[in-house]
């Protein structure tokens, strides 16, 4: 049994706001949601399945209750910033198994403008939480375990940067729209070794959302048909510390799921929604999804490689969590967004991928370096 | 830089792990050993993460350990510091900071020892160049 064309995009909605001391959380969340509906052409009644994840003000429980939804399918799997395309391969289960039939996923927060509810802890934190991890500090310590194993370099980070950039110069609501260069990168004051301030990517209040429907429903309505064709989902931590090796993620096991699930390879795809937390996770993750070999992330996105009429992959278009935004630290959810905006053709004129009928969209969630989670989806335009 | 001012948290401790804090208390690092699988495991379990036997038994580590990656957060609230993974002579990679230490000058591969460093409860293990 597969979800392979099972559940199809019909909704979505990104929140224009990059900060929003005036409103609350729950009405992003709701707002977000109302655009979704209004771009499937669907009303609130018509929702059956909802799912949230740990950015959502006390859970699916409260949520569902804010907004007045009557479902018959919750979610609410908490995996960090890739939560919201682990709830797309949720979602398509649900709908193939017919246990929902239109499926909302909201994501909305506003770290920019107040503190971050604590992260959960668990059995480690007696073992770990006093070295301070952080996401800066984490990231860092993949890449330059990355950088001594394969040689990568931070020019070669700063290429995913100066790539983001590059899309982000056409996009109104970035909120950094300058083109930028590798020595700009570089030169940018040092957060945490090996990573600048630029190979970082924003801090923005925000969110988004889509609808999940299933063919039948998805054709009666207006929007162009994209559909998901293959999807896959994975952890990975330190287990007990045996064999570390940071250098990779669970993306190895998720990528090769999702490829297999729809029968296609990456080098088919005409566009990749990867998620920026840093420079350096773009890189990891498309050796791990298999556009290239492992160590060879560096080379694959010098040279403007990801820019979109310029190179190979064109990748991020909307300038990413890199250049446009990053609601609530998690960047799953817009990942989706340029993605199916791209399948529709809808994507800005200067960053439109030329017949993008086929997009991938990757994340990883949590802690890339301790534990973290991985999910890639497969998208096709009907 | 001087990090013996820092101040840590203290572990809150459980059933599951008390044997480790009174060991560190006495300067010793603990870790766990499966004796189904043979295989050694941090931070410590009841209950193997490999072979899921509840086999497992405390065992002393040498305290020698080796660089496998770090990152010199440059700010913070209570100023740089230095986090990193080491490699037990014994086999498991556990988290850790640098302490102790010029920390421009850390490096992966380099041996480093354990020091523990009070907490208003047990002491917490950190490591520092040999």
């Amino acid at each position: 049994m597969s979800i392979k064309g099972k559940a199809y995009l019909a909704g979505i909605y990104e929140h224009p706001t990059r900060h929003a001391p005036d409103k609350s959380t729950a009405q992003l969340h709701a707002e977000c949601a109302r655009g979704a509906l209004a771009d499937a052409g669907l009303t609130k009644h018509d929702i059956d399945g909802y799912i949230c994840a740990g950015d959502a003000p006390g859970g699916v429980m409260a949520m569902a209750d804010y907004m007045g939804l009557k479902v018959r399918h919750l979610d609410s799997t908490e995996t960090g910033g890739c939560s919201y395309i682990i709830a797309l391969g949720h979602a398509a289960e649900a709908i193939n198994a017919g246990k929902a039939s239109i499926v909302l996923v909201t994501l909305a927060g506003k770290p920019r403008t107040g503190a971050m509810p604590p992260r959960a802890v668990g059995p480690e934190v007696d073992f770990e939480a006093a070295y301070q991890a952080t996401t800066h500090n984490i990231y860092g310590m993949c890449a330059l375990r990355h950088m001594h194993d394969y040689g990568t370099t931070s020019e070669q980070l700063a290429w995913v940067k100066v790539a983001a950039s590059h899309h982000a110069q056409y996009n109104p609501h970035a909120m950094l729209k300058d083109v930028v260069t590798v020595e700009d990168v570089i030169n940018s004051p040092m957060i945490s070794d090996p990573l600048h301030r630029l190979d970082c990517c924003v801090v923005s209040d925000g969110g988004g959302a889509i609808i999940v429907t299933s063919e039948e429903i998805a054709r009666s309505l207006k929007q162009p048909l994209v559909r998901m064709i293959g999807h896959g989902e994975a952890l990975k931590g330190p287990r007990g510390g045996k064999d570390l090796d940071l250098t990779y993620s669970a993306g190895v096991w998720s990528g090769p799921t999702a490829f297999a699930e729809a029968g296609v390879k990456p080098s088919d795809m005409k566009y990749a929604s990867i998620y920026d937390s840093f420079t350096i996770t773009v890189i990891m993750q498309l050796e791990d999804i298999g556009f290239c070999e492992k160590g060879q992330g560096g080379k694959f996105v010098a040279d403007g490689n990801l820019i979109s009429g310029v190179g190979k992959l064109p990748w991020n278009t909307d300038g990413g969590g890199l250049c446009n935004n990053h609601p609530v630290n998690r960047g799953g959810m817009t990942k989706i967004l340029e993605a199916v905006r791209q399948l529709r053709g809808e994507a800005h004129p200067k960053v439109q991928v030329p017949n993008c009928d086929l997009a991938v969209v990757h994340g990883t969630g949590g802690l890339l370096g301790v534990r973290h989670a991985a999910s890639t989806a497969i998208l096709e335009r009907v | 830089m001087d990090t013996t001012a820092k101040k840590y948290p203290a572990p809150e401790g459980n059933p599951e792990t008390k044997e480790y804090w009174e060991a560190a208390k006495n300067g010793k690092l603990l870790f766990k050993r499966c004796t189904a699988c043979n295989e050694p495991h941090y931070f410590p379990r009841s209950i193997c993460p490999f072979c899921f036997s509840d086999q497992t038994v405390w065992e002393e580590s040498s305290g020698e350990a080796e660089i496998y990656t770090f990152s010199l957060m440059r700010k913070s609230a209570s100023g740089p510091y230095a986090i990193g993974y080491v490699t037990l002579k014994e086999g498991p990679s556990l988290l850790t900071n640098f302490v102790d230490c010029d920390m421009a000058t850390l490096k992966i591969g380099q041996k480093v020892k354990v020091v523990f460093k009070p907490t208003d409860g047990a002491p917490l293990a950190f490591f520092t160049p040999v």
